[in-house]
């Protein structure tokens, strides 16, 4: 390793503790990763384990199908962190004494996104622990697993990158807070609920199938309930990987202005 | 002596004024229903033709009473955000000095919830029938729908408001929010009572959200909503939360806020 890299890598390690200890340190910020998903997941469960009597739909257990929608909650979820984080670096001054330094742009930029999915990954492995616990079957087995992680954690990079990017763009928690619903609404108005063939309303499902949430979810839950659907996961890391290559140059270029601003 | 009529219309028509005329306070509160509404009745209305889902409405319909005393509710709730936000900004205290009879001010903030409501659920109400719903039921059925919002929204805002009297802070309003949103999903929200699973279904059971959108599906359905029983539970929610919101107004008071 170069000295040059052995640096940056020393930065990033610095910055993504510092996220850590931050979102830890904070219980309202930790709560909700992880129990809204969950409580969802069991409202979900309950009241919708009525539409596995639909013909044609995929699993017997609403459960199973329901576990994708707690893993892309828990993405938005890390969106929100690494944008609101960043937002308040912003507002605190933070990143102007920084740029005094000679810290690299970059590890701020990686260091909290490695945080942010730091965070992530415990919270996946909570809501599939919890899911195992509740009779969440995964059809993929162990690989399926570590795919399914992969996957969550190039999603949650993929979320975390637009906050980030909204977050050093607009340099206010509060704007970051106000994208949530939107990005929110792309969850339910997709196919995360049901399957897009079993969606009635067909502008429903003309929205379902635009929007590209429907083929995150479609790639996790495949997972559960499909088995090894080469399609499914393809769609699902392809648009999470250019979702991500995009949030991270847009916020990576976002820096790069607001350090000139500062 | 400031009348009490004065402080109550003072308060409502500050508070009225405010969510009228900020879009960050208005729309949030037309779109999370119709938001909700449309996300629903929208992509689960195939659950309509799960064997035992019988409401001879549609789903439509059956979605929309629940978007209905949600939008209540949740009216209620941004409403404690106010007051709490009052407190936050020195407001509420010199109200406070300035009102001889405090209750008015809580009188005052509970117009605002049902004004607010009125204007949400005007502008819902206008979608659904756009949207196609249907309304089975007859004009006694439409004014037993409402009357059951405004119970909602005023049990919600009190609850709210005995919250943000006690917190007297912004940060509060996850206090208020959460226990709201808990009891609203925690009753039949996708599908009928007989159809839910699990822990669930036991906690709908005894959750008194549950008989108050049961009686208002009963109402727009034109069947038989369960007065006897919503009547008595809408009633008893204002009255522990007045109980309540009462309580939190002294504390307010003793703390010299």
């Amino acid at each position: 390793m170069s000295p040059a890299a052995g640096t940056l890598g020393l930065q990033v390690a610095q910055l993504a503790r510092r996220s850590l200890l931050r979102t830890f340190r904070q219980p309202a910020q930790v709560v909700p990763i992880v129990l809204f998903p969950l409580f969802l997941l069991a409202v979900n469960t309950a009241g919708l384990d009525a539409a596995t009597e639909l013909p044609g739909f995929p699993s017997d257990s609403y459960v199973d199908f329901a576990m994708a929608f707690a893993f892309m909650q828990g993405a938005l979820f890390s969106m929100i962190s690494a944008g609101t984080d960043l937002a308040r670096d912003v507002e605190s001054g933070f990143l102007q004494r920084l740029a005094l330094t000679p810290m690299r742009r970059a590890a701020l930029l990686l260091g909290q996104l490695a945080g942010v999915m730091a965070v992530s990954l415990l919270a996946g492995a909570i809501y599939l622990l919890v899911g195992l616990v509740a009779g969440v079957s995964v059809v993929t087995g162990v690989g399926g697993v570590a795919v399914l992680f992969a996957l969550a954690l190039l999603i949650g990079l993929a979320f975390a990158s637009l906050g980030a990017l909204i977050g050093l763009h607009f340099g206010s928690a509060e704007a970051v807070q106000g994208f949530f619903p939107l990005f929110f609404v792309l969850l339910f108005l997709s196919s995360a609920s049901l399957p897009r063939e079993l969606i009635e309303q067909d502008w429903f499902r003309t929205v379902a199938t635009w929007n590209p949430v429907s083929y995150l979810v479609e790639g996790i839950r495949s997972l559960f309930v499909i088995g090894w659907d080469g399609q499914a996961l393809a769609l699902a890391f392809g648009i999470a990987a250019v979702v991500a290559a995009a949030g991270v140059a847009g916020a990576a270029r976002a820096l790069g202005t607001r350090v000139v601003r500062a | 002596m400031i009348r009490f009529g004065q402080v109550t219309g003072a308060v409502w028509w500050r508070a009225t004024h405010t969510f009228l005329t900020n879009p960050q306070f208005l729309v949030p509160s037309i779109m999370f229903p119709l938001f909700f509404f449309t996300a629903f009745a929208g992509g689960l209305s195939s659950l309509g033709d799960v064997p035992g889902f019988d409401f001879p409405s549609g789903y439509t319909a059956f979605q929309f009473c629940f978007v209905l005393l949600q939008a209540s509710a949740f009216g209620g709730v941004f409403t404690g955000f106010g007051i709490a936000s009052d407190f936050e900004n020195g407001f509420a205290r010199r109200l406070m000095l300035g009102a001889p009879n405090r209750t008015a001010i809580i009188v005052g903030y509970l117009l605002t919830a049902l004004t607010r409501a009125a204007v949400v659920l005007c502008v819902v109400t206008i979608v659904a029938l756009l949207g196609g719903m249907t309304f089975d039921g007859g004009p006694l059925d439409v004014f037993g729908m409402f009357a059951l919002a405004v119970f909602v929204s005023l049990a919600a805002t009190l609850f709210a408001a005995g919250v943000a009297l006690r917190a007297r802070t912004i940060q509060a309003g996850p206090a208020m929010q959460m226990p709201v949103f808990l009891a609203l999903f925690l009753a039949p929200v996708y599908v009928p009572l007989d159809l839910l699973a699990g822990w669930v279904q036991t906690v709908a059971r005894v959750n008194p959200v549950t008989p108050l959108i049961e009686a208002a599906r009963g109402f727009v359905s034109g069947g038989d909503a369960d007065i006897a029983l919503a009547a008595p539970v809408a009633l008893g929610l204002v009255v522990l939360f007045a109980a309540w919101a009462l309580r939190g107004l002294r504390r307010a008071e003793a703390a010299g806020s």
